[in-house]
């Protein structure tokens, strides 16, 4: 009875034994494809090892592609230009438009490195880097929206355009058992290069929200990486106008402190919504620059005041509240950033109104 | 159980009468995650093809000259897995090598498959109907060309569907798939008789 139990247990592992070794074997040799060099915008040659996704091996020469999903596929937003990368997986078909692949347009998570690439990606991605920080600060903006201070450690500064957002890395808690990545939006000065500060609404059973709502501490290590994003102010004499609701404070306001400081003359409406009195925030920094920037105007509007906030200023959505202050469109850029119904709406609100499309500049919270 | 069968009629029974998908209702959730479209329905049907046909072949041989010699049967779950796992990653490595558009129509499909029951069901199967290993090749390959039939037969339905019919909303997706996929399984009882492996 023993030895048959002894034997039964002895044979499986050397089926085990067995099987992992030739795999081993397999990868070491049919799977190993020795270093491969990968052309980087023409200009910078990288030794990889052959055989990974791309997107895992730019990041292991600290390249970092934009990707929510870790890889496996299902976010679409790894993609970058490869010139010969030849045709794309069936995989990758259902991110890719027809002109994409026909661009050579491929994404980095599905495509191995075989054999030498050349790839082209978007300038900005190359100033992305991986940061380690320490939360400095937490402060409840409202009652679901927290502004997260964070203070760079390695490397110590940040240099990013006002509007750009990170990809903030929540470690594996209970409610996730992998890292995931979400973005924000940095509201700080880009001016002040060795701390950001990020504004986080809470989503109930939000794995990143929920993390930093009940989880985070101050002085707890954290890490992210960027910046990304090509919502930035366009230089122009046109006026402003900035519509932002919720957490879509945040690009903005990270604008504003770059406009006080350029002293930017430019006319700038910025129209903020929110439900009720509750929900509004930093309206004291709203009213500073409004001192600061003498062609400043900030017009927050509530679409359902509460009987007991006392409110005298504007009411409705943004969107009538655009319908009522926007009548010239001729030498206007619009700046947007809140949920996708908002934006939405505002796009098409401002089309209407005659704004040509590639002046509606927008950041949609996914 | 029947070994008078030949190979050819237990690949024919296999497709027809006692198709894997349809009267076992095996490998159900790569059945309807791809069924979307008929071009990737056949890249991964060729796919189950393939490594149905060999798995079992190869786990036959594992069975009746390395499990049953040694008394090991009750292993055999365990056994059939590990090693449909360990040939589906290497025969991926190998196609990755070899071919870059037979990776790209057949070896993607792989690593979904290694986890697909339908191969594992197979390979139990062969052991409990005690196939020869000609019959147990003649299931394998039969099996998974009857998979391919009903993953083809229900992406065409897919396609025509998303192209004209009106679903109600609270059955898109996997709820009419699993009507049509029963309607099919009625259809197939129709060639109930012909032949019985049972």
């Amino acid at each position: 009875m023993l030895t048959a139990f002894l034997i039964s247990v002895g044979v499986l592992c050397a089926i085990n034994t067995l099987l992992a070794l030739l795999m081993v074997l397999a990868e070491a040799t049919i799977g190993n494809y020795g270093s491969v060099r990968v052309t980087l915008n023409g200009r910078r040659e990288l030794t990889v090892d052959g055989g990974k996704p791309l997107l895992a091996a730019l990041k292991e020469h600290n390249v970092f592609i934009p990707s929510a999903c870790g890889g496996r596929g299902s976010c679409g937003l790894c993609k970058l230009t490869v010139e010969n990368g030849g045709a794309p997986l069936s995989t990758e078909l259902p991110w890719l438009s027809p002109e994409e692949q026909a661009a050579g347009v491929r994404l980095s998570c599905q495509l191995k490195v075989k054999r030498p690439l050349r790839i082209t990606v978007p300038e900005e991605w190359l100033s992305v880097r991986q940061f380690a920080a320490r939360v400095a600060a937490l402060r409840d903006l409202t009652y679901d929206i927290k502004e997260v201070r964070l203070q760079l450690i390695d490397p110590p500064t940040i240099d990013f355009k006002a509007g750009q957002f990170i990809q903030f890395e929540v470690p594996p808690y209970a409610l996730s058992d992998e890292p995931v990545y979400r973005a924000y939006s940095i509201a700080s000065d880009p001016r002040q290069r060795g701390e950001i500060e990020l504004e986080i609404r809470y989503v109930p059973n939000g794995i990143c929200t929920t993390y930093v709502h009940r989880h985070l501490k101050e002085g707890d290590p954290v890490a992210f990486n960027g910046p990304y994003g090509n919502f930035y102010l366009r230089e122009s004499d046109r006026d402003i106008l900035f519509v932002a609701g919720g957490s879509g404070m945040a690009p903005i306001k990270a604008m504003l402190h770059q406009m006080a400081h350029e002293q930017n003359p430019r006319r700038t409406l910025y129209i903020f919504g929110a439900r009720a009195r509750r929900d509004l925030f930093l309206l004291e920094e709203m009213r500073e620059f409004e001192r600061r920037l003498p062609r400043f105007r900030f017009v927050p509007t509530l679409s359902a005041p509460a009987p007991n906030d006392g409110w005298t200023g504007a009411t409705g959505l943004v969107t009538d509240v655009v319908e009522r202050e926007v009548s010239e469109v001729s030498a206007l850029e619009a700046y947007l950033c809140g949920s996708p119904l908002m934006i939405d709406a505002c796009v098409n609100l401002l089309k209407k109104k005659g704004l040509p499309e590639e002046r509606i500049f927008y950041d949609k919270f996914a | 159980m029947n070994p008078q069968l030949g190979w050819l009629t237990v690949l024919f029974a296999a497709v027809f009468t006692n198709n894997i998908l349809l009267t076992n209702y095996l490998g159900m959730c790569s059945f309807l995650a791809v069924s979307r479209e008929v071009k990737t329905s056949l890249g991964l049907g060729a796919a189950v093809v393939f490594v149905m046909t060999a798995t079992s072949v190869l786990n036959w041989i594992v069975y009746y000259r390395l499990l049953v010699p040694l008394h090991m049967e009750a292993f055999r779950f365990i056994v059939f897995i590990i090693v449909i796992a360990a040939f589906v990653q290497v025969v991926e490595l190998v196609i990755e090598r070899v071919s870059e558009t037979l990776y790209a129509a057949l070896g993607i499909f792989l690593p979904l498959i290694t986890v697909n029951c339908a191969i594992l069901g197979v390979s139990l199967f062969m052991v409990i109907r005690q196939y020869t290993l000609a019959q147990a090749f003649g299931y394998g390959l039969g099996s998974g060309l009857g998979w391919l039939a009903a993953i083809l037969a229900m992406a065409g339905i897919r396609q025509k569907m998303a192209a004209r019919s009106r679903v109600p909303r609270g059955l898109e997706g996997a709820g009419i798939t699993l009507i049509v996929a029963g309607i099919m399984a009625l259809a197939f009882m129709g060639f109930n008789g012909m032949v019985n492996l049972n």
